[in-house]
């Protein structure tokens, strides 16, 4: 989806900011919502392209406001909520009785809770399916151009690299998971994901871009197609 | 988006998570010791000097140099170095010739088991917008001036591959022992942020 999230190009964000002093964690809530995500990535309740595509789907004004663990904690609320295992309204009142300091809190009602999930309703987390081989369509040195496609679902194609010709750098030939389909569950469509690099004034212009400067990006297969010799 | 007002130095996100943490104990999704866990783990356990291991052994050692920029994940194996978050990694190595700086535009991919979390600056909105765009004026603000002669390399992470940036070994630190060159080593130099590696301890 052409969201907030795909950041690339775009002006207005002003300085990069430095704390050189930085923790870890700049808080409390975010360490604790950064390491329950960590935990709930092995319980097979969502694999990590709908875990991120949750966070694209956040109102653009909240992605920005809401910092980053605070798009973590919208989207392991979402999913946990259609996977109906905690819902909203059972967070909404909890949170409630936390801000008034109750010391004794509403139980919860036990009936038609999904949990714990029956193994065959688990579903795995990672991206490289290691016992799977795949035939990669490209190789080094082709000249390849993005799609030009803009879907409204999960997408790992940035925008600022749709249409654009690029130079096959490497291929990564192992079996990986097709993001914008397993993060809607239609499938993991293994396929290679290739390195293309990119000259920074295919990308820009040749009014703007700086001198002497290439963007590396990976893309999978399914987001290039092949350019025809002329 | 308060409820805050009993607590009103509370964030609401503070209160709120405290909710979901304890109504997914209650329901026994997780207990608060594995998360509490997992926060000692990246607090204590990883951080950028487990990277800075991974550089200085390979100033060090030619034949794991060859393995590290071959297979970067199977080589710091050979360390003990891997976890979550890190599939396949591609170490990728600064040159006279070439200056190689890393990003995600698209969330904040990062090599997490390898240098720790991403600090605040490479998840911020500025970083991810213009490092792709305008790389040598984001690379001048944070101090590294780079002559155009210079190549710049932006290393966009959007995919589970993940990049580490080799810097260049220093001149003159044949007589530094692995550990001493370990601390030559910043954060910064392995997303490539920073160039040039000081003796004395500074840095740009």
């Amino acid at each position: 989806m052409n969201g907030i999230h795909d950041m690339g190009g775009l002006h207005g964000f002003g300085p990069v900011a430095v704390d050189p002093d930085e923790p870890v964690f700049t808080s409390r809530w975010g360490s604790r919502v950064f390491c329950m995500t960590q935990v709930i990535d092995s319980l097979g309740i969502w694999n990590l392209d709908e875990h991120r595509h949750e966070i694209e789907l956040m109102a653009p004004e909240d992605y920005i406001s809401h910092t980053y663990y605070g798009r973590w904690m919208f989207a392991m609320e979402r999913i946990l909520e259609r996977r109906n295992i905690l819902n909203r309204e059972e967070v909404d009142r909890r949170t409630e009785e936390i801000a008034a300091d109750r010391r004794k809190f509403t139980p919860l009602q036990p009936a038609g809770r999904n949990w714990p999930l029956a193994e065959g309703d688990k579903v795995p987390w990672g991206a490289w399916r290691k016992n799977e081989v795949v035939e990669p369509e490209f190789s080094e040195g082709q000249w390849v151009r993005v799609r030009n496609i803009h879907p409204p679902g999960h997408t790992r194609v940035t925008n600022y690299t749709r249409g654009k010709a690029g130079e096959v750098f490497r291929v990564n030939d192992q079996a990986w998971v097709f993001p914008d389909t397993r993060a809607h569950y239609r499938g993991e469509n293994l396929q290679a994901v290739y390195t293309v690099r990119f000259d920074a004034q295919t990308l820009w212009g040749e009014e703007y871009a700086e001198p002497n400067s290439y963007v590396y990006i990976d893309l999978s297969e399914n987001h290039l197609e092949l350019m025809q010799e002329d | 988006m308060g409820h805050n007002h009993a607590h009103p130095k509370k964030a609401w996100q503070a209160i709120r998570t405290e909710a979901i943490e304890s109504l997914l104990n209650e329901i026994n999704v997780l207990s608060s010791d594995d998360v509490d866990r997992v926060v000692r783990h990246y607090e204590e356990n990883v951080g950028p000097r487990t990277g800075a291991s991974v550089i200085a052994r390979a100033w060090v050692d030619p034949g794991f140099k060859k393995r590290l920029l071959a297979d970067g994940l199977a080589a710091c194996e050979e360390l003990g170095i891997g976890g979550p978050e890190t599939e396949l990694l591609h170490v990728v190595e600064n040159t006279p010739a070439v200056h190689n700086v890393v990003v995600c535009t698209l969330c904040s991919c990062y090599p997490w088991p390898i240098l720790g979390l991403p600090p605040a600056w490479y998840k911020s909105s500025a970083y991810r917008s213009r490092l792709v765009r305008e790389p040598r004026k984001v690379l001048s603000e944070l101090g590294v001036v780079l002559a155009d002669e210079i190549e710049v390399r932006v290393w966009d992470s959007v995919s589970e591959i993940r990049y580490l940036v080799m810097p260049e070994r220093p001149d003159n630190t044949e007589h530094l022992s692995e550990s001493e060159l370990i601390d030559l080593i910043s954060r910064d130099h392995m997303i490539g942020v920073a160039r040039t590696i000081e003796l004395n301890g500074q840095e740009n």
